[in-house]
């Protein structure tokens, strides 16, 4: 038998039952198409929060005072009262040998009231001038603050975009004050919005001098964080290393008062979060790909069962067992080749209505199409082979006396 | 030609074991028009099943064209049912939703012929068996019972086959439809020299063959030459 006659009785099998065949293909449908939005709703979903990870720095690693341990968190006497990072330990950070920039920060909450009357309470951002360029922060309007002005106390404040229209709304606040703990500050410049990260991102933020900070609002002379951008990203491992070394022999103590987190760990966490999250929902759509082989295995027995005497007449005018099994194993294939080709396009439209509606920038990838193309085929061999055999064994003296 | 010696066939039904064909034997040559005639259980079925190569004996051996069928499997079995044997049923068994022509040449479809090639045959049988060029595309659901045995006949002559059976073809038909079908199978036997071997139970039916081969009981009681029509009104 050649392939033509072969899809010529396929495409005339299942035209002959449409809605047999249509529902039968919906199983398969639905299975694909789940799989396939699924995939891109996570790969969509990596791709933003990596997006905005590295938009805060990739090449970055923040030392905080006290310790972090795995699966125990931060451990609360190391950090809330431990003021273990301070003026002299900066020296030695910059000192380290691919260390570019070393920003110490001392952040608190507090309320802040514009004088537009409105108040919202929010991360008050202690910097110096390298704050902006470690953090790859941008200005939407106005300046970051001078060395100056850092160095003199100054009551300078860079709102963060969300602060900035929580506090001011449509009036551009360049020029207006803000109060924060009793100190009045000048808004002298808006950053840009980097979306994402909701909590304690740069968004939800006023930047104030570092000094100011200390001895004017909070009355801290520590650090809660130092900021070091490397110079090689290849080698954040060894200059993270180098630093704890230093630091550790700087402060005289066996044991690190104090943990660096690269960048590149919250990276790879939430990477692996977001794959084992997608895994998780596409084997759930999986599963609904086996009910729809299942259905496919269903229909391919009762088309067995009722062609019995056609199968029987070609076997008595010469079809060979391989020449019926081929008929009906090519005929569960096209079943779900359709339907997986049907449930691909399905797939891309949904996830392209999702990044259409702003919902999440999804994207469908060619690994996921192969791997929906791969399984639907081999749903149709697994699925098909059985009541294919079952056809292909039939003997034909029996099945043409069947009624 | 065909050359039966001995064939016993023998079906196991739990521990019993049933005779259906005891020691049967006969001859046919190329061009004979022979009817196998039988009452029911007479095991004539069991005999055309494996005249028709659907089947082997149990023992005893089945020549057909000098090839010994009696040992083959299943796959070479439908490798000598396709180029060796057409056959025509009593219900039929054309393939619904499907054009006259479509039907008539299914055999070609596994003798692996070119689509050409099989169009042009199956319009060749087709006009044999007597069919008009009218119906070539209608389905078998639009053709009278005549018709659709006429396009099995077509069928089954499509891949020039050393034998056609014709398994009680006119059991469905009513006398006058079965008389054109009759005719139409002298005519290829007169005309066109096929070897047809007719198997049926009723003795009107039987008489249109040149020679009549009785079976009762698992066993060839008869065999009655060129006079069967005399031999059987004589009765």
């Amino acid at each position: 038998m050649k392939y033509r006659d072969i899809l010529e009785e396929t495409s005339s099998a299942l035209l002959a039952n449409k809605v047999r065949s249509g529902l039968t293909m919906l199983g398969i449908i639905i299975g694909i198409g789940s799989v396939i939005a699924m995939l891109a709703i996570g790969q969509g979903a990596k791709q933003n929060i990596q997006g905005s990870i590295e938009g805060l720095g990739s090449n970055l690693l923040t030392i905080m005072p006290g310790v972090i341990q795995a699966g125990r968190g931060i451990v609360s006497s190391g950090r809330g009262s431990a003021e273990t990072l301070k003026n002299e330990d900066l020296p030695v950070i910059e000192k380290v040998e691919g260390v570019a920039i070393v920003s110490p920060e001392l952040s608190r909450r507090f309320q802040v009231v514009a004088d537009t009357g409105n108040n919202t309470n929010t991360t008050i951002m202690g910097a110096e001038v390298k704050y902006a360029e470690v953090h790859n922060l941008i200005l939407a309007n106005g300046n970051f603050f001078s060395a100056e002005q850092v160095r003199g106390l100054g009551r300078q404040a860079i709102l963060g975009a969300t602060v900035a229209s929580d506090l001011f709304g449509e009036i551009d606040p360049i020029g207006r004050k803000v109060r924060i703990n009793g100190s009045v500050f000048r808004v002298i410049g808006v950053l840009q919005a980097k979306g994402g990260f909701g909590f304690s991102g740069p968004d939800d933020m006023v930047i104030i001098p570092l000094p100011t900070m200390q001895k004017v609002v909070s009355g801290l002379d520590n650090f809660s964080s130092v900021s070091v951008s490397v110079v090689d990203k290849e080698a954040m491992a060894q200059v993270q290393t180098q630093i704890t070394d230093d630091l550790m022999i700087k402060h005289r103590v066996k044991e690190a008062d104090f943990s660096i987190i690269s960048q590149q760990d919250i990276l790879d966490t939430m990477s692996t979060v977001i794959n084992t999250f997608t895994m998780f929902l596409a084997s759930i759509a999986g599963i609904s790909l086996v009910v729809g082989g299942i259905g496919i295995m269903n229909m391919m027995l009762t088309t067995v069962t009722e062609r019995t005497r056609e199968i029987g007449l070609r076997k008595a005018i010469g079809a060979k067992r391989r020449d019926i099994s081929l008929q009906f194993l090519i005929e569960a294939i096209a079943l779900t080749f359709i339907g997986g080709a049907i449930g691909i396009f399905l797939g891309w439209l949904v996830s392209f209505l999702v990044t259409y509606f702003g919902v999440l920038q999804t994207s469908v990838s060619w690994y996921s199409i192969l791997l929906a193309f791969g399984v639907s085929a081999l749903i149709g061999i697994i699925f098909g082979y059985y009541p294919a055999r079952r056809a292909s064994a039939m003997n034909p003296i029996d099945a043409l006396r069947y009624e | 030609m065909i050359e039966i010696k001995n064939i016993t066939k023998t079906y196991r039904t739990g521990d019993v074991d049933f005779q259906a064909l005891k020691n049967v034997g006969f001859t046919i040559k190329d061009g004979e028009f022979v009817a196998i005639m039988g009452p029911s259980g007479s095991g004539k079925s069991t005999l055309m099943h494996i005249l028709g190569a659907l089947d082997t004996a149990t023992s005893g051996t089945y020549f057909l064209d000098g090839r010994d069928l009696s040992k083959l499997s299943d796959d070479e079995l439908a490798e000598i049912r396709c180029d060796k044997i057409g056959f025509v049923f009593q219900s039929f068994n054309l393939l619904p939703r499907t054009t006259v022509l479509r039907n008539a040449m299914l055999p070609l479809v596994y003798a692996q012929v070119s689509h050409e090639e099989r169009d042009k045959r199956a319009r060749e049988a087709l006009f044999s068996a007597g069919l008009d060029e009218g119906h070539f595309y209608h389905k078998s659901n639009q053709l009278s019972g005549g018709q659709i045995q006429r396009v099995a006949i077509a069928r089954a002559l499509v891949n020039n086959p050393s034998l056609i059976l014709a398994d009680e073809p006119t059991g469905n038909l009513d006398t006058k439809t079965g008389e054109i079908v009759l005719g139409t199978f002298q005519r290829l036997n007169e005309e066109q020299g096929k070897t047809i071997i007719l198997i049926t139970h009723e003795r009107e039916v039987a008489e249109h063959a040149d020679r009549i081969i009785f079976i009762r009981d698992g066993e060839v009681v008869e065999d009655h030459g060129q006079h069967a029509k005399r031999i059987i009104n004589r009765k």
